[in-house]
């Protein structure tokens, strides 16, 4: 546990020792929710969708959270070559206990740059509602907590899967390029998933973001994808990320116990 | 200490190291020397858990590491090649990160890492963040580390590349004095002769995956006939140079030296 412990205590000082990244890094999706929110704001109006800026900051707060999540388990790509990650491999612990504790930090620190994302929002005029109308929903932090904690872990889990298999710089662009700009654009972060012709529907259900992305907005201002009413969608979308959570932890504590250097 | 019988590692087509057999006792200081490419740290890197042997057989302090890997982790210390510091965190937060990972108790910990952050002259900098520190005070910092857990064996992996006269010389005096204090077991690779001239108490030359030779400095000089080290080295391994080829490792190793300068 003393291991666990202390890999998870490493990411977060290097979190809030570099002030810095952590204003950087809120830059991007800072910069999507106002350039892209208020530009195409009266466009989203017009076609009878609403304010775009309620629709647009659950899907900015998954992108802090999936980008901060999944850039942490890259990291070892680093770490594997010219850091410190030799040393947690041969020491008397087993590598089950390395590899949760650096993922659980990693998903932590996401966590933490989701919910300073969340504030930006409120400062840029996003405001948690019941859906049309009926006023503020103040009760619905806590519950987007929930999804922001989902999908740090679900991608923190896929990152360290990645960066345990990745030996190079090359394969990280790839990456970059090919899976993590794509999960998020197909994510509805930036547009609703709904109407689109049904071969777009089908490569967008097979997003993992998707789900948490719905979830937030779901919780957040009541919209959400599937109707089958807020309870089940609900339970749907939480189920789903705690299974894929499941699935990538098991998955990297696999291939992290694979590594040989 | 070490026993290694018919180690051998093949990737792919290569052949690394090929049935190589040796001991090194308990105490002793044991250099391995060879050019480039010669598979030093590949064995190295088999004998400490990091790469699977694709035959032979390795025992440290009588535990076959691939099957009591645990036990016998916790026997030895490495400093590797590359540094393996975490840079974000100060020096008494990686000797303590390394003594939690080893299983050191508190009070015990806290001693031991004032004792070494002395010894290695790095104790009025422990708040420091490692970063900041010079590429001499790094390696001294990384040989602390691998001398808390008290091990049995220290496995040195061209400790001294890159330092200053002042700071290798230092070094070996520090891994030297350990050595008779603590009765530690040294196993270390380098390319400069003198040092191993110096502190080894057997030296093993090794070329082409294989040892051409082992034996002390004086029985390696009697043997070709030659007065040195090092002419006893080229008279043994050749003087035809070993390019290697670059793989992305050494792409990045590039790298990451232009990175620490432009810092």
């Amino acid at each position: 546990m003393g291991a666990i412990y202390i890999m998870w205590l490493r990411e977060l000082k290097r979190y809030f020792r570099s002030k810095a990244q952590i204003i950087v890094s809120l830059g991007q999706p800072t910069l999507y929710l106002l350039a892209l929110g208020f530009g195409f704001g009266p466009v989203f109006a017009k076609a009878g969708a609403g304010n775009y800026i309620q629709f647009m900051a659950p899907g900015v707060i998954g992108m802090t959270v999936l980008f901060s999540s999944i850039f942490s388990g890259m990291a070892m790509l680093w770490d594997r070559q010219f850091g410190f990650l030799k040393e947690t491999l041969v020491a008397p612990v087993p590598r089950l206990h390395i590899i949760l504790g650096r993922t659980l930090g990693g998903a932590t620190v996401a966590s933490l740059q989701g919910f300073l994302m969340l504030i930006v929002c409120l400062i840029a005029g996003f405001r948690p509602t019941h859906g049309m109308g009926g006023g503020y929903n103040w009760l619905a932090l806590p519950l987007a907590a929930v999804f922001v904690v989902m999908i740090a872990i679900v991608f923190a889990a896929l990152g360290s899967s990645i960066g345990s298999t990745i030996k190079d710089m090359q394969g990280f662009q790839m990456l970059m390029n090919f899976l993590v700009m794509p999960l998020f654009f197909l994510s509805g972060a930036l547009y609703p998933l709904s109407n689109l012709g049904p071969v777009m529907t089908w490569i967008t259900r097979a997003d993992p973001l998707a789900y948490g992305i719905d979830g937030l907005r779901g919780v957040l201002i009541g919209a959400w994808q599937f109707k089958f009413g807020a309870q089940f969608s609900f339970m749907l979308d939480f189920g789903l990320l705690a299974a894929l959570a499941a699935v990538f932890l098991g998955t990297s504590a696999w291939l992290f116990s694979r590594i040989e250097v | 200490m070490i026993q290694v019988e018919n180690l051998t590692k093949t990737f792919d087509q290569f052949t690394a190291v090929k049935d190589i057999t040796f001991q090194v006792e308990a105490g002793e200081i044991f250099a391995f020397l060879g050019p480039n490419g010669a598979g030093k740290t590949t064995t190295i890197k088999m004998l400490t858990t990091l790469l699977r042997p694709t035959t032979g057989r390795i025992h440290l302090d009588g535990f076959d590491p691939w099957v009591k890997q645990r036990e016998a982790r916790q026997r030895f210390g490495i400093v590797f090649q590359d540094p393996s510091l975490d840079g974000e965190q100060t020096a008494y937060e990686n000797m303590e990160l390394h003594g939690v990972l080893y299983h050191i108790p508190r009070k015990v910990r806290e001693e031991r890492i004032e004792q070494l952050l002395q010894l290695f002259e790095l104790w009025e900098r422990r708040k420091d963040l490692v970063k900041t520190f010079s590429g001499g005070m790094k390696r001294r910092l990384e040989i602390a580390r691998g001398f808390l857990h008290t091990p049995k064996i220290l496995f040195l992996d061209e400790p001294t590349l890159g330092l200053d006269p002042q700071s290798r010389n230092q070094l070996w005096t520090h891994v030297k004095a350990l050595n008779e204090k603590e009765r530690t077991t040294v196993f270390l690779t380098t390319h400069y002769m003198d040092e191993a001239d110096r502190v080894a108490h057997r030296i093993a030359i090794m070329d082409h995956g294989a040892i051409v030779a082992m034996g002390t400095s004086a029985e390696l000089k009697a043997k070709t006939n030659t007065d040195s080290l090092e002419a006893a080295f080229l008279a043994l391994t050749g003087e035809s140079l070993r390019d290697e080829g670059a793989n992305s490792a050494d792409a990045m190793r590039r790298f990451a030296q232009m990175w620490q300068q432009k810092r």
